[in-house]
């Protein structure tokens, strides 16, 4: 369907040029949009105001979670709202949030092994290996594997492979183990974090140097001195290839 | 994908590509760096704080007569959501008590109120979205912070008031570049995973203005790594942490003795306002890039309006810098559904060339950002209209991405840009082989409210920290000195508001400076239907918006706040 029209501008400003439209369904009533939106513009363009469901607007935030349909598909697909595109047809429903119970811990008392996990997350080991979760996942991560890492207690594993997660919940919703996967992986990277870095000796030196205001007088200096030196130092600094 | 109609300009970039490489290869420039001259009269003549309009005069508040940002000044002078007569009942009985309330639940005000926990003060976090929800989520490059052995806090200090132009101010600078250190080491404590060298030192990159290499960081994704620890750690102590989400601040209350003693909170599930007595409050809520300056696209999280400043203003807080903005100078314009992406300066770094419709280099690749940006509007001005046009009615230049490969070798884009080369793979564009349509895009609010080394603003009991605060950076931040920025005095304003905290004593709450607001808006004759704060931009169509508008009486919930949303002004990509 080629129609004239004014797509939006983000400033608000309509302009008149030729873009094929398709037809969107959401939340099951049928809208006309570009085809060149994602399916967050599409919701703005039919004229909704989005209270929840946006959150950074380009995929780092997993606030807008979306399931959808197309057409002569069987399939339930899953993707961001704002880095997917809508396709004619599609019938599409945004997720206002993902109910869950996120584990409440202090840090100091874990351990990174798999004893935290089957304290912290038992549920994981109901995984059935069944990978719903990986191709649910809007960013593409291996989700079973981190899972299956964490069961062995791999937990540098998981806190690799779940690096880019955006926590937006959709494996969790999909998962028929009901696993909140994306909290396991936050827990297995702050435990990475925590327990299983190489300590830096030259930071631990600086902290030192800081605790015994090794840096006063320079500061006292620098604050105190007139611009044009200041000006002058500055440019004259060398700089480190 | 690259549509039909671009192909031509393409393969003018494909054509040229040769020779610009073997320039590349060269050692030399390749392009002449400007000049002292040349960088005045491009940065005047087609920077957008330069511009005409770009600034006016503020006629109301604590920065009266003094030159702003227009969109600050509009909101600045525009309207309160709230009618204070008919907030009398819930002063007296508040909502919510608390001892520290928080506005803000980004990098700052997740580091606040774990400061406060830890000094055993209960806090509540009121934020807009839900938490982390914020620009600290987003930022990819990095942190500085002088942790090696060829660094010194005294360097970064240094190299940070130069890039500030020496305006910055020198108290601020000190506390940002000492605690630095000691924030690395908090954060790996809280479970952030640091890239580190074999030996266990950070790994340190160069950052625009740094002397030293200070730049830390957490693959590309630095933002979400620190954010994610911060919120689970807030999350982990819902005894000392009360978090409200979808529950927005409007407006600050005052006690009888002019001290700040909590706000108003707009619940945006369900259109109540709620009051909320806190014995100090924090306002950490960023940024403004929403506010579409100029007409430009942003960087920035859909939240990111400026409310911050709004409510600190008219509860008589003073502003600074507000009358400089930062333009990243390349942010995506094709494909439209992200227009505005930050494409990190990284890319520059490695032999990423801009270059017009027909291929050509015009700008050195890596001048100071504002000169950058001047630049590339330049070339897409009426006076040289060599910019590229997308079907959105957008404009830009190309930034030569498949030069860095044939640089340094097959795969180090993939290597060392995969978040860059996920965003463009979802639209079937290889960056790899494939340039990228780039335009500057709105990216950091340099200035805000001015606060002191403890966070403290001219207001008792109010404190600021992270983006909305003015100082630090003078009108010019370097990049890796905002999220340092937001933990540094995160942190601090945590502290030193949960310390006052414990012995504040409240009088009579009062949004009487509210009603001060709207009488000094009429006495000065101003004329404005604009509501602030805008709480978040609207994208609905202008056609659209007007057929909603014309509703009265017996609002439903979600939609009577289209009263209040600014449209920002028409685009002006030719400026
Ligand atoms: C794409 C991008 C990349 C970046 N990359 C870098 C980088 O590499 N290095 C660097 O140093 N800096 C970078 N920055 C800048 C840096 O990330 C931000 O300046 C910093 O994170 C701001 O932190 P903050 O806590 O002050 O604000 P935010 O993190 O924005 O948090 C503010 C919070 O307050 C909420 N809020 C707003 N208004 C209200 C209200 N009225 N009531 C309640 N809550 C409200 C917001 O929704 C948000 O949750 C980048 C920024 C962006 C956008
Ligand atoms: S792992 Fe789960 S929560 Fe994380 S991005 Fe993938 S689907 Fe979303
Ligand atoms: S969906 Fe659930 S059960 Fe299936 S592999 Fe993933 S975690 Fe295991
Ligand atoms: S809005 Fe943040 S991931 Fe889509």
């Amino acid at each position: 369907m080629e129609t004239e029209i004014k797509p939006r501008e983000e400033g608000g400003k309509r302009q008149r040029v030729r873009a094929n439209m398709v037809n969107v369904f959401i939340n099951g009533k049928r809208h006309v949009v570009p085809e060149h939106a994602t399916i967050m513009r599409a919701i703005e363009y039919a004229g909704h105001q989005i209270i929840r469901g946006a959150g950074c607007r380009e995929g780092f935030c997993g606030a807008c979670g979306t399931i959808y349909r197309l057409p002569g598909d069987y399939k339930l697909h899953t993707g961001l709202a704002c880095t997917t595109m809508v396709k004619d047809g599609m019938s599409l429903t945004q997720i206002p949030s993902v109910p869950m119970e996120k584990a409440v811990y202090d840090l100091e008392k874990l351990t990174p092994d798999v004893n935290t996990i089957l304290k912290v997350y038992p549920v994981i080991f109901r995984c059935v290996a069944c990978g719903t979760c990986s191709k649910a996942c809007p960013q593409g991560l291996p989700v079973m594997d981190y899972i299956q890492a964490a069961m062995r207690g791999d937990i540098a594993a998981v806190a690799d492979l779940s690096f880019d997660c955006v926590a937006c919940g959709l494996c969790a919703l999909r998962c028929p183990a009901e696993i909140i996967q994306h909290e396991v992986g936050v827990l297995c990277k702050r435990l990475a974090g925590r327990y299983l870095r190489k300590e830096s000796k030259e930071l631990d030196e600086r902290l030192q140097q800081v605790r015994e205001h090794r840096f006063d007088a320079e500061y006292a200096e620098l604050m105190t001195m007139d611009k044009s030196v200041l000006s002058k130092l500055y440019y004259d600094r060398d700089i480190e290839p | 994908m690259y549509p039909e109609y671009l192909a031509e300009s393409l393969k003018a970039v494909e054509r040229t590509r040769a020779e610009r490489l073997k320039l590349a290869l060269s050692g030399q420039p390749v392009f002449p760096p400007m000049n002292a001259e040349q960088r005045k009269d491009v940065l005047g003549k087609y920077h957008p704080d330069f511009t005409p309009g770009a600034k006016r005069r503020v006629r109301i508040g604590p920065n009266r007569g003094e030159e702003l940002t227009t969109e600050v000044a509009d909101m600045l002078e525009a309207r309160s959501m709230i009618e204070p007569k008919l907030m009398d009942i819930h002063l007296r009985e508040p909502d919510y008590e608390t001892d520290l309330l928080i506005i803000g639940g980004g990098g700052a005000g997740c580091w606040a109120a774990i400061t406060a926990a830890r000094n055993g003060v209960k806090s509540m976090i009121a934020t807009k979205l839900r938490m982390g929800d914020a620009n600290t989520m987003m930022s990819e490059g990095g942190m500085q912070a002088a942790v090696s052995r060829t660094d010194s806090p005294t360097r970064h200090y240094l190299d940070a008031i130069g890039g500030g132009h020496f305006e910055n101010d020198p108290e601020l600078v000190r506390v940002l570049t000492e605690d630095a250190p000691d924030v690395v080491r908090d954060l790996e404590n809280l479970g952030v995973v640091w890239d580190k060298m074999d030996d266990g030192s950070m790994q340190v990159l160069h950052g625009g203005g740094t002397s030293r290499k200070r730049m830390v960081s957490c693959r590309d994704l630095i933002g979400a790594t620190i954010m994610r620890t911060l919120m689970d750690e807030v999350k982990n102590h819902p005894d000392m942490i009360n978090v409200r989400e979808f529950e927005p601040a409007v407006e600050l209350i005052l006690d009888d003795k002019g001290h700040c003693a909590g706000a108003v909170l707009y619940s945006l599930d369900t259109e109540q306002f709620l009051t909320v007595k806190a014995k100090s409050t924090i306002i950490a809520t960023g940024g403004f890039g929403r506010l579409h300056i100029r007409g430009f696209a942003t960087t920035n999280h859909y939240g990111a309006t400026g409310d911050g400043l709004v409510m600190a203003y008219r509860a008589g807080a003073h502003l600074k810098f507000m009358d400089s903005v930062q333009y990243h100078p390349t942010g995506a314009v094709f494909p439209e559904q992200i227009a505005g992406f930050l494409i990190t300066e990284k890319i520059r770094g490695a032999g990423g060339q801009p270059l017009n419709k027909h291929g050509e280099l015009f700008v050195f690749p890596r001048e100071p950002r504002d000169i950058e940006s001047a630049a590339i509007i330049r070339e897409c001005s009426p006076d040289r209209n060599m910019g590229v046009e997308t079907y959105a009615g957008r404009t830009g230049v190309w930034l030569d991405s498949p030069l860095i490969d044939m640089i340094h070798g097959e795969g180090y884009t993939r290597h060392q840009f995969p978040g860059m080369c996920r965003q463009f793979d979802r639209f079937g564009i290889d960056i790899v082989k494939r340039p990228m349509l780039i335009y500057p895009s709105l990216h950091y609010q340099n200035g805000g409210v001015g606060i002191n080394e403890r966070c403290e603003t001219n207001i008792p009991g109010l404190y600021v920290a992270g983006e909305a605060s003015g100082g630090v950076h003078g009108r010019n931040r370097l990049m890796g000195n905002s999220v340092l920025d937001y933990n540094v005095f995160g942190r601090r304003a945590g502290q030193f508001a949960s310390e006052y905290a414990k012995t504040a004593k409240l009088g009579k709450l009062s949004v009487a400076h509210v009603n001060a607001h709207c009488t000094e808006i009429d006495d000065e004759g101003i004329d404005t239907d604009l509501v602030s704060p805008l709480i978040l931009p609207s994208y609905t169509p202008e056609d659209v918006k007007i057929q909603q508008m014309a509703r009265l009486g017996n609002i439903p919930a979600r939609h009577s706040m289209l009263r209040s949303r600014f449209t920002p002004g028409e685009r002006k990509t030719h400026l």
